[in-house]
């Protein structure tokens, strides 16, 4: 979907701001939404492509005036509510009205530096031979999905040069949907920066763009 | 500058008690429904805080300053070479380190969220998050690099790597000079935060704080 959340390219932000001595979260409810989100997580109910589509397709004003936690806590309560986990009246009063859901997992105390160590990779054998090799001129097909996608608006119909082949990665467009991983051969892909914005970039730079085999075509 | 910024700024800071008032309720009912142990909770708290975090990554940084080997096998394998050090788990499954030198600097975003390698530099900084550098590196990075107060020579050449997939870029910067007998353990100390993102650089040997 093209949301609030493709930046890339932007210029109307204005300059920007890092904090000095910036402290890892700013308030105790930023410590909860983090761990909330990520155990969470652990309950098998959606996956990582799920929970960032929850979160950028919230509505734009939204995205774009809230605080990060502020936007990771209304994509937790979303997702929940989409799944008959909370409801709404229960997510105001803080209290049991429904029976919970079964969830795949509760993660112990004992069990979470574990669970934590162990990450979520996203790389799967590889059943197809790779479709483009390193050296290749690619372009970037120009799609324009309803749903979630990975392909940057800013790259959409531009040619760029394959210059690495990573392997077999989950496919994040249909996982999204729930529609299995579908795994795909990904690519480093470089851009010249002023093949993407024209004159008016700084000149002689390069961005890099993960891309799967999907999102490229020969060019 | 605008009204998005100055909206922002306002909700963060007036908004605050009510954003603690509904994440308790939220965790409350989370653990009354028994999807989650509060203690376990804790403890993705506590690893986020205070063990995993930019450390990490300066050890790294410092072992392929000092290792000729180790460097080699950071560009062969780096998620294996990082868990050489202990460093794994989550936003680090996959990862692939970025070499800067004398006329190439990297910078790392992720415009379409907030990726970021959470093994080895831990939790994002704000800035990373936001709408100026997420928009603006990719298009600018010279000027986004200015207001870090960095000036890279004309003839540098960027490279913008921007993570939209799952791999997981850390900025090798390039080692000042100055500090050739350093141990590892001195030596990452001169390795920041910002200069394994690519918005700064290493400090010089008389930079470092006392």
């Amino acid at each position: 979907m093209n949301g609030p959340h493709d930046m890339g390219g932007m210029q109307c932000y204005g300059p920007v701001e890092p904090e000095k001595d910036e402290p890892v979260f700013h308030g105790d409810w930023e410590k909860r939404a983090l761990a909330m989100t990520v155990g969470m997580g652990f309950a098998g109910k959606w996956n990582l492509d799920i929970s960032r589509f929850a979160r950028e397709s919230l509505p734009p004003d939204f995205y774009l005036t809230k605080s990060y936690y502020q936007i990771w806590i209304a994509g937790l309560q979303k997702l929940m509510l989409e799944r008959g986990m909370v409801t709404p009246s229960e997510l105001e009063s803080g209290k049991l009205e429904v029976p919970a859901i079964e969830v795949r997992r509760v993660v112990s105390v004992d069990e979470m530096p574990d669970a934590l160590a162990a990450g979520g990779p996203v790389d799967r054998d590889a059943i197809l031979e790779p479709g483009f090799a390193t050296g290749e001129r690619v372009r970037a097909i120009n799609i324009n999905p309803q749903g979630h996608t990975r392909l940057p608006r800013y790259v959409r119909g531009k040619v760029g040069e394959i210059v690495e082949v990573h392997g077999c990665h989950v496919f994040p467009d249909s996982n999204a949907k729930g529609e299995g991983e579908n795994p795909e051969w990904l690519y480093s892909v470089a851009f010249d920066s002023q093949q993407l914005f024209g004159r008016d970039a700084e000149e002689g730079n390069v961005v890099m763009v993960d891309c799967w085999g999907s999102y490229l075509e020969h060019a | 500058m605008n009204e998005t910024k100055k909206h922002s700024h306002d909700h963060d800071h007036s908004h605050w008690s009510d954003m603690d008032l509904k994440v308790k309720t939220l965790e409350s009912l989370l653990v009354e429904k028994g999807y989650v142990d509060p203690a376990a909770l804790d403890v993705i708290v506590e690893t986020y805080e205070t063990n995993v975090g930019p450390r990490n990554g300066a050890a790294v940084v410092a072992k392929a300053w000092n290792d000729e080997a180790y460097l080699e096998r950071l560009r062969e394998n780096a998620s294996d070479a990082i868990a050489e050090l202990g460093f794994t788990g989550r936003q680090g499954e996959h990862m692939q380190v970025v070499e800067n030198k004398p006329g190439v600097h990297n910078i790392v975003v992720c415009t379409l969220c907030s990726c970021y390698p959470w093994s080895v530099l831990g939790l994002p900084p704000v800035w990373y998050k936001s709408a100026p550098y997420r928009s603006r590196v990719v298009i600018e990075p010279r000027s986004v690099l200015s207001e870090f107060g960095v000036k890279l020579p004309e003839a540098t050449k960027i490279t913008v790597w921007d993570s939209t997939a799952e791999m997981r870029y850390l900025v090798i910067p390039e080692r000042p000079s100055g500090a050739k007998d350093w141990s590892e353990e001195q030596l990452a100390k001169l390795v920041t935060r910002d200069s394994m993102i690519g918005t700064g650089l290493a400090l010089l040997p008389n930079e470092v704080p006392a």
